[in-house]
């Protein structure tokens, strides 16, 4: 960026305390016209709290928000937007049941709009999507679209209402590689065009591609501003980390006796997602297996099926050498399996419950938590202290709601409910996703152990960086298709990308369907 | 205006809401009141006299909270899991039926047997009749509020034509009535010369045990877990359809105790009248205790309370006895508001 641009925004002195956390301690960065502004940070570092202030959401203690050069109020939602501030969040704020076009134009246009009016805003949705390289028809209905569409779509909703600063909350957590250099593309695009941008994002060679500048969070404070030229990937971790948290080393497990075997396994497709299409798996003791693959190509129908909250439509799963007849989620426990489900929100607890309650959510039914249908409430409360002690659960005490834990300790809580149980097969469904890098390397030093202590262990991830460096055999899933498993260091990301797009496999295993 | 969650309400948030909405309701009433001709500040004295100002005015108000708690019972235990059972009036229906079945003469037993086989085949019939829409529910989706709400319109006119045909009381000079039950059939007086029986006792009692089943039983552990996160509840090994059916027999076999307590304790026959409506106050009942079992007791007494109070308030004070029911659907809106001001607080944009 050339010197002497103006500024778009200007963050000063921003202090919240929540209580006795800070969660913004003298927060002060600006924005140029035309300037992309990484914001990088762990969880829990601060950044969502800084756009909540500057949307108004919360209302500082100190500090100003100016949006070129004039201050906005304090605490007024509709301030930052009007100013032509405007946010494409994490999770879509889209309705699925309308059109393309009736999102964009929801809450500017009136409902009941006429046809002239319909088609200059028709006119405006093609020409903006062309300008921008965001195609996408005006007409599909939201619900029909990918991933990679919706976040257009919401992209392009922003610059409908005329942003000049746009800000993406990790805008490629849910998007394919390709997808992501799409949207990169049309960032380049938008700032060519004037536009400023902040992007919020903990990955660092994605931040070091699309930024300018990059300001560093770390418990609520700015620990760096550095321009994207004068530093590296390597710089910027330490920046966000601080000293702590290094990777685990990893040494190879030793793989034992087969515990899960799958032989030509079919299931039923799940909505949009495929369902297993003839696959064969087998997962050993002493071995992680990480499932690499785009997300939607028949993770969530493996996950099931070893999950116990589906059963195989066709071929065998074969368990601890037995072929099963009859599979559901509390044999699944029965028989030693761990579950690390995907959403811990919807899934793996119950956020109104309280930790207790959740610690025994699987085993409540039968010893040592209850006897002939009725609780042991002392007993199930001593479980819940033992995980929180082990686990280094963060919370007031086992009567906590669920709901009020952060992420990462939700997390510890699943994993100490199932570890605990001593399981000879643990399902990782994406164990870390949405952790700061502290939560995430204990989660795996704990599957890692596991996996030392004689456990198989089925690593679910879109992380390619976390199976290669976790996993000691990999497969792919494509289309619900499994690739054969590729041994430690056998493939380079490249060649598991070939995989993961859907080719490399033969036409006569796709027919086997 | 939008609304942001309290993470710990204080106790005068939880306390005060409450109290206000209950002043409101009596402002409201005695506004009413004074619009037909009363004087409004004597509504609330004549309202607590009615209900609680005399021995016979207590007694009048346990008798009419005893069927409100085993249908606020009812409702509690079914929306806990979120199974809308809209039914109880039905079911309550069913308890009283298959008590004048048995209970007019059909079976000679003494009164030590044959009360508790009619609680129990009460209990059944309440059960059986909860079943076919939960079954419906689970096997084919069916909504269970379209169900529960249409069986209780069938089930009353199948009561109609039993109480004209083959119940009807030979001897009831021609009202659809059925016989009394026999004298073995009845529910003592808990006290000599109180009309108070012992259905309020079996109510206090069903209520506790059905505390008991939700703190401490395993049963009570999964309909909570089905109602607050059925997905979850799922995925744990939670055997939701059966944890739904269950429940479903147990809210019914609930609704049917109250159906047998009225016959068998106060009543003594079937009528077309034995119920102005329990099934559905129930559920107001339900809301007003939070669906804490032990709350169920407090606000039957209480809904009991203004029916009592505002029917004898309306006669000393000339006013149309209808009256009670805005109070009642006054409180009610006003309770749930402010229920949700406890939890939530109002920021304005």
């Amino acid at each position: 960026m050339t010197q002497g641009t103006a500024e778009a925004l200007r963050l000063s002195n921003i202090t919240k305390r929540f209580g006795d956390l800070t969660a913004n301690d003298a927060v002060s960065f600006s924005v140029d016209e035309g300037e992309v502004v990484a914001l990088l940070g762990e969880n829990g570092a601060g950044k969502t709290t800084l756009m909540n202030i500057l949307f108004g959401q919360y209302t500082p203690d100190s500090g100003t928000v100016e949006v070129f050069g004039e201050t906005l109020p304090a605490g007024n939602s509709r301030a930052a937007l009007d100013a032509g501030v405007g946010m494409v969040h994490q999770h879509f704020t889209l309705a699925d049941n309308m059109t393309v076009q009736e999102n964009i134009t929801l809450g500017v246009r009136p409902l009941l709009s006429l046809g002239l009016e319909r088609a200059a805003a028709r006119k405006r949705i093609v020409e903006l999507s062309e300008r921008f390289h965001l195609a996408v028809s005006p007409d599909a209905r939201v619900g029909s679209l990918s991933v990679g569409e919706r976040q257009r779509v919401e992209i392009l909703k922003a610059l409908y209402r005329d942003v000049r600063i746009l800000i993406l909350d990790e805008p490629t957590a849910v998007l394919t590689p390709q997808e992501a250099d799409d949207l990169f593309s049309t960032l380049k695009q938008a700032i060519a065009n004037g536009l400023s941008v902040i992007f919020i994002s903990h990955k660092l060679h994605e931040v070091m591609a699309i930024a300018d500048r990059v300001v560093v969070l770390r418990h609520g404070k700015v620990v760096g501003g550095v321009r994207t030229a004068d530093t590296d990937t390597h710089a910027l971790a330490a920046m966000m980390m601080g000293s702590q948290a290094e990777p685990p080393e990893i040494a190879p497990g030793k793989a034992g006796e087969a515990l899960v075997e799958l032989r030509g396994v079919s299931t039923p497709d799940i909505g949009n997602a495929p369902g297993l299409k003839a696959i064969d798996l087998t997962l050993y003791a002493g071995q992680i297996c990480g499932l690499a693959g785009v997300s939607g190509n028949g993770q969530a129908a493996l996950a099931d099926l070893v999950g116990g909250m589906q059963s195989a439509a066709r071929g065998e799963m074969i368990l601890y050498g037995n072929v099963l007849h009859g599979w559901s989620a509390r044999q699944a426990v029965h028989n030693g399996i761990a579950r690390i489900p995907e959403d811990r929100h919807k899934t793996g607890t119950i956020a109104d419950f309280d930790l207790t309650e959740n610690a025994i959510l699987e085993r409540y039914n039968g010893a040592p938590f209850s006897r002939r249908g009725w609780l042991d409430w002392g007993r199930a409360r001593r479980f819940a202290e033992e995980i929180i002690e082990k686990f280094d659960v963060r919370c007031p005490g086992p009567e906590t709601r669920i709901r009020l834990l952060s992420g990462g300790n939700m997390q510890k809580l699943i994993l100490g409910r199932v570890l605990e149980a001593q399981p000879r097969i643990i399902l990782a469904n994406q164990p870390v996703r949405g952790l700061d890098i502290g939560a995430v390397n204990y989660v795996h030093r704990q599957l890692l152990d596991a996996r030392d202590r004689g456990a198989a262990v089925l690593l679910i991830s879109e992380d390619l960086d976390e199976i290669m460096a976790l996993a000691d055999v990999i497969h792919v899933i494509a289309d619900g298709r499994l690739s054969p498993a590729f041994g430690r260091g056998e493939m380079t990301p490249a060649e598991l990308g070939i995989w993961m797009s859907g080719q490399g496999f033969g036409a006569g295993s796709y027919h086997a369907a | 205006m939008r609304l942001e969650p309290i993470r710990n309400p204080s106790v005068a948030r939880r306390v005060v809401p409450i109290g206000l909405a209950l002043g409101a309701t009596i402002a409201i009433a005695s506004l009413l009141a004074s619009v037909a001709g009363a004087n409004p500040f004597s509504v609330l004295g004549l309202i607590l006299k009615g209900a609680f100002g005399s021995k016979f005015a207590i007694v009048e108000t346990f008798n009419r909270a005893t069927p409100l708690i085993f249908t606020g019972l009812a409702a509690a235990v079914a929306f806990r899991a979120k199974f809308w059972n809209i039914g109880a009036e039905a079911q309550l229906y069913a308890g009283a039926l298959t008590t004048v079945v048995l209970g007019t003469g059909l079976l000679a037993w003494p009164s030590f047997a044959l009360l508790p086989l009619l609680a129990f085949v009460a209990i059944l019939a309440g059960a059986l009749l909860l079943l076919v829409p939960a079954v419906l529910k689970t096997r084919f989706g069916v909504d269970e509020v379209v169900t529960t709400l249409l069986f209780n319109f069938i089930f009353l006119l199948f009561i109609s034509m039993l109480l004209e045909g083959p119940l009807k009381d030979p001897m009831g000079m021609g009202w659809p009535k059925s016989a009394r039950v026999v004298a073995e059939a009845r529910l003592p007086r808990i006290f000599e010369g109180l009309r108070v029986h012992w259905g309020f006792a079996l109510a206090l009692i069903s209520a506790f045990v059905v505390w008991i089943i939700q703190t401490r039983s395993t049963l009570g552990f999964e309909m909570r877990a089905v109602g607050l996160n059925k997905d979850a509840a799922a995925f744990a090994g939670i055997p939701v359809n059966r944890v739904l059916v269950k429940t479903a027999l147990l809210s019914g076999g609930l609704a049917a105790l109250g159906g047998f307590s009225e016959v068998a304790g106060l009543k003594g026959s079937l009528t077309l009248d034995l119920s102005p409506g329990y099934g559905y106050t129930g559920i107001i009942v339900a809301m007003l205790a939070l669906l804490n079992p032990i709350g169920v007791i407090v606000a039957a007494l209480f809904v009991a309370g203004i029916f009592v109070g505002a029917d004898s308030m309306s006669r000393a004070a000339d006013v149309p006895t209808y009256l009670a029911d805005i109070m009642l659907a006054t409180a009610l809106l006003l309770v749930v508001l402010a229920i949700m001001l406890t939890r939530f607080r109002v920021v304005r944009d």
